[in-house]
């Protein structure tokens, strides 16, 4: 008997699970959650390659001193297109992509809350990058910055800057609709036999995501309705020339976007929590203090916006109360990197490509979490504000925490999502290139800030150019590094080994059903008779899976929901 | 450790008890799902006031000087058509929970005459203003923030049309099942209240 204890119901065998999943669903407006799931991470990665192909021009172009790749406005373009495309193309979608797929799977639901809305918030991300895509290819892109502050982004050229505007305006509804959609499933459509504190750690991070995005992302909407009227109508809420106050912009751009980077890393917080137990064999250390972490980490991270405008004028007593609070933030995030290494060590651990980019997500991630706290101290930074240690940093946490963490699940959940295996050498390869890509592109950066080196510049001091030729050999190394990752992946969707329902012998929901799930995703609704990380507790069968004793600890059999 | 497994399987059948008697798979969280909605657009509304409030702390002088008089008459009387046709609004959920389809049309027929009213007088008071969009910093602020509750409004009022051509179809709503009712009578309750707070910001303070 498996942990999901099968209960004779009438009802289901009727109209559940009997349909079959055609190829063309994947590309119409489809309201299951798992084509929506994937047509995310498709479409995500997908921009993930474009945004990666402008990193790479940056790359060449900072490999000389010189201007000579392209010009210095071409470089203000896919600087800009590059942090935009990789934050609310890449990152934002795909962890709704695993969102989509998971959440229901994960606490026992046929579909999500809204599916119409589901599926049109999906298709809102399509047109968006469409939008920004094209202007970059016709010349007329914006050229201000994924911050866009004016009035900068009122001097760039207003065709660039409106598709801009209207292109975020438009992947943040997306996300808002996303977001009412997880925070409703998840608080509203577990199973029964699934109180708050048993459901898997993803859906805590999950529902941290949804509340950061639902408060977050309509204050950005607010303040980009201003900026289209100061850009568009000449208003002058933002521009100094007509009496508008261009730091005002500044407060509610990052009201949204520092919450942003926990909206893009906590998905990923969340799959890890899942990852690892499984691949250590070990109940996950300290289930309620991850859980409640992630809560923590959402309310703090709404609280310590300015420490992005220390160089703004901010009074020195806001100064000192936004450092404060960001620093406090290492403690909940410290939290889950105490529990991640609680978990696997002395823990039975397979070093498959899944736990191996989990792993390197914790390595890495914790690397960008200190620079964090040092730049949050405000002597600092104003030291190295607007330099290469402020880039280092934040790809150390967006691609050392959400890449690798993206990585990592789409290893883990592959065989769920395709019903195939992934091919495990190519992705040893592939991550033993992005480990070593990742960490001599970015890691020189640190340097180059603290001796001066400005961001967002074309031409630098030659003194720079040693370590600049490390990063841009690291940054091609990254770009190769994708390419094993996209052969195994399409080879082994088309034609790898199947996979069976529970490969890696877990335990949470999505792992009791069929790879792929079925329609509806289970024949019958589960009922859950052990936690979602009771690994080694219990004797174990043949096939691995803990035998529920009644009366035993990992019993969870609580009715109220 | 809160039950046994006894009580999950009793509560799994209920569940799909629930299921069969409904077309959905699951209980409605419609209503729910609005008022997080309603949530994140009050959290537009809240970044645009704070806007203005630092705009108004910012400034020397507020309203900047030589900017026109404003009246304070037809802006006061459109508040409390508005404030008004909240609780008109609210006679037609009573009178659809007791299954009066009547009832629940004039009220709602009467909610959207005062919608009506009010989006008229503010195009009125928009026309009569000695100030345009573009003249200094707090007419900006005015049209805009007044501009985008009127939209709003606007939405509430097709809300409310929709629900009454709807209504015209004997049987779509009923005392059980009135989602479209309830979710355009919140709708409306939440541009009421914006409007409170931004007539107090804009008009009193």
């Amino acid at each position: 008997m498996t942990q999901t204890e099968l209960h004779s119901s009438e009802t289901t065998a009727t109209h559940h699970g009997s349909a079959e999943r055609k190829w063309q669903d994947y590309f119409t407006f489809n309201t299951d959650h798992k084509v929506i799931g994937i047509q995310y991470l498709v479409t995500a990665f997908v921009f993930y390659l474009i945004g990666g192909l402008m990193a790479a021009a940056i790359r060449t172009e900072l490999a000389t001193p010189a201007s000579d790749f392209v010009s210095p406005e071409t470089y203000n373009s896919l600087l800009t297109l590059h942090g935009t495309i990789m934050i609310f193309l890449w990152v934002v979608p795909a962890g709704a992509g695993l969102a989509n797929f998971l959440i229901p799977l994960m606490i026992g639901a046929r579909d999500m809350a809204f599916p119409k809305m589901n599926a049109l918030a999906f298709w809102m991300v399509p047109p968006a990058g469409i939008m920004l895509v094209v202007s970059l290819l016709v010349g007329e892109s914006a050229q201000a910055g994924w911050t866009s502050y004016p009035p900068l982004s009122l001097m760039t050229g207003k065709v660039g800057e409106g598709i801009w505007i209207l292109s975020i305006l438009i992947s943040g509804t997306s996300s808002i609709l996303g977001a009412i959609n997880f925070l409703v499933t998840i608080l509203k459509m577990r199973v029964p036999s699934m109180p708050m504190n048993k459901m898997p750690l993803f859906c805590w991070a999950m529902m941290a995501t949804a509340l950061l995005i639902l408060v977050g992302t309509p204050v950005l909407a607010g303040a980009l309705i201003l900026l289209a009227f100061d850009l568009l109508v000449g208003t002058a809420f933002f521009n100094p020339m007509g009496g508008g106050d261009p730091i005002v912009y500044q407060h509610m751009f990052w009201f949204y976007s520092h919450p942003a980077v926990y909206i893009m890393v906590l998905p990923l917080f969340g799959a890890i929590s899942d990852i690892l137990p499984v691949h250590a064999r070990k109940p996950v250390f300290g289930y309620q203090a991850i859980a409640y972490s992630s809560l923590a980490i959402a309310f703090l991270g709404c609280i310590v916006w300015a420490h992005h405008m220390f160089t703004s004028g901010t009074p020195a007593w806001l100064r000192m109360f936004f450092m404060i609070a960001t620093m406090v933030i290492a403690v909940p995030t410290g939290i889950k990197v105490f529990g991640w290494l609680a978990t696997i060590w002395g823990g039975k651990i397979s070093l498959n490509s899944a736990m191996l980019f989990g792993m390197g997500f914790v390595a890495v991630f914790v690397i960008g979490g200190i620079t964090g706290v040092m730049l949050a101290s405000v002597p600092f930074d104003i030291h190295v504000h607007d330099t290469y240690f402020v880039v280092a940093h934040m790809h150390y946490v967006l691609f050392g925490g959400s890449v690798f963490g993206l990585y990592a699940g789409i290893y883990h959940w592959f065989p769920k999502m395709t019903g195939h295996m992934l091919n495990e050498t190519w992705g040893r390869v592939h991550f033993v290139l992005t480990f070593i890509g990742m960490n001599l592109t970015f890691m020189p950066m640190h340097e180059l800030g603290l001796q001066g080196m400005n961001r967002r510049i074309a031409v630098y001091d030659p003194r720079f150019t040693s370590l600049n030729e490390l990063a841009t050999i690291g940054s091609y190394i990254l770009a190769v590094s994708t390419i094993p990752f996209l052969i195994n992946a399409i080879w082994s969707w088309a034609k790898g080994p199947k996979a069976a329902d529970n490969p890696w012998r877990a335990l949470t929901l999505e792992w009791q059903t069929s790879s792929p799930p079925a329609i509806e995703n289970f024949e019958v609704l589960p009922i859950l008779t052990t936690g979602p990380y009771d690994y080694g507790l219990e004797h174990e069968d043949v096939a691995g899976l803990p035998t529920a004793q009644p009366g035993s600890a990992a019993l969870s059999g609580s009715s109220g929901s | 450790m809160q039950g046994s497994t006894v009580d999950s399987a009793k509560a799994a059948l209920n569940y799909h008890g629930a299921e069969t008697a409904g077309h959905e798979a699951h209980p409605d969280h419609r209503i729910f799902g609005l008022i997080v909605f309603l949530g994140a657009e009050s959290m537009i509304f809240l970044g645009l006031f704070m806007a203005y409030l630092t705009f108004r702390a910012v400034y020397p002088s507020w309203p900047p000087e030589g900017t026109p008089e404003r009246e304070l008459l037809l802006p006061g009387i459109n508040t409390l058509i508005l404030i008004s046709s909240s609780f008109v609004i609210h006679q037609a959920d009573v009178a659809i929970k007791k299954n009066n389809v009547g009832g629940l049309r004039k009220w709602f027929a009467f909610t959207a005459l005062m919608g009506v009213v009010f989006l008229a007088g503010q195009l009125y008071e928009y026309h009569n203003l000695e100030f345009g969009l573009t003249t200094n910093l707090y007419a900006s602020t005015f049209y805009v923030l007044t501009g985008f509750h009127g939209l709003h409004v606007f939405l509430g009022l097709g809300l409310i049309l929709a629900v009454l051509w709807r209504a015209q179809q004997k049987g779509h709503y009923s005392s059980e099942h009135h989602f479209g009712v309830e979710a355009a009578e919140l709708y409306w309750h939440f541009v009421d209240v914006v409007w409170i707070v931004l007539f107090l910001l804009l008009y009193i303070l």
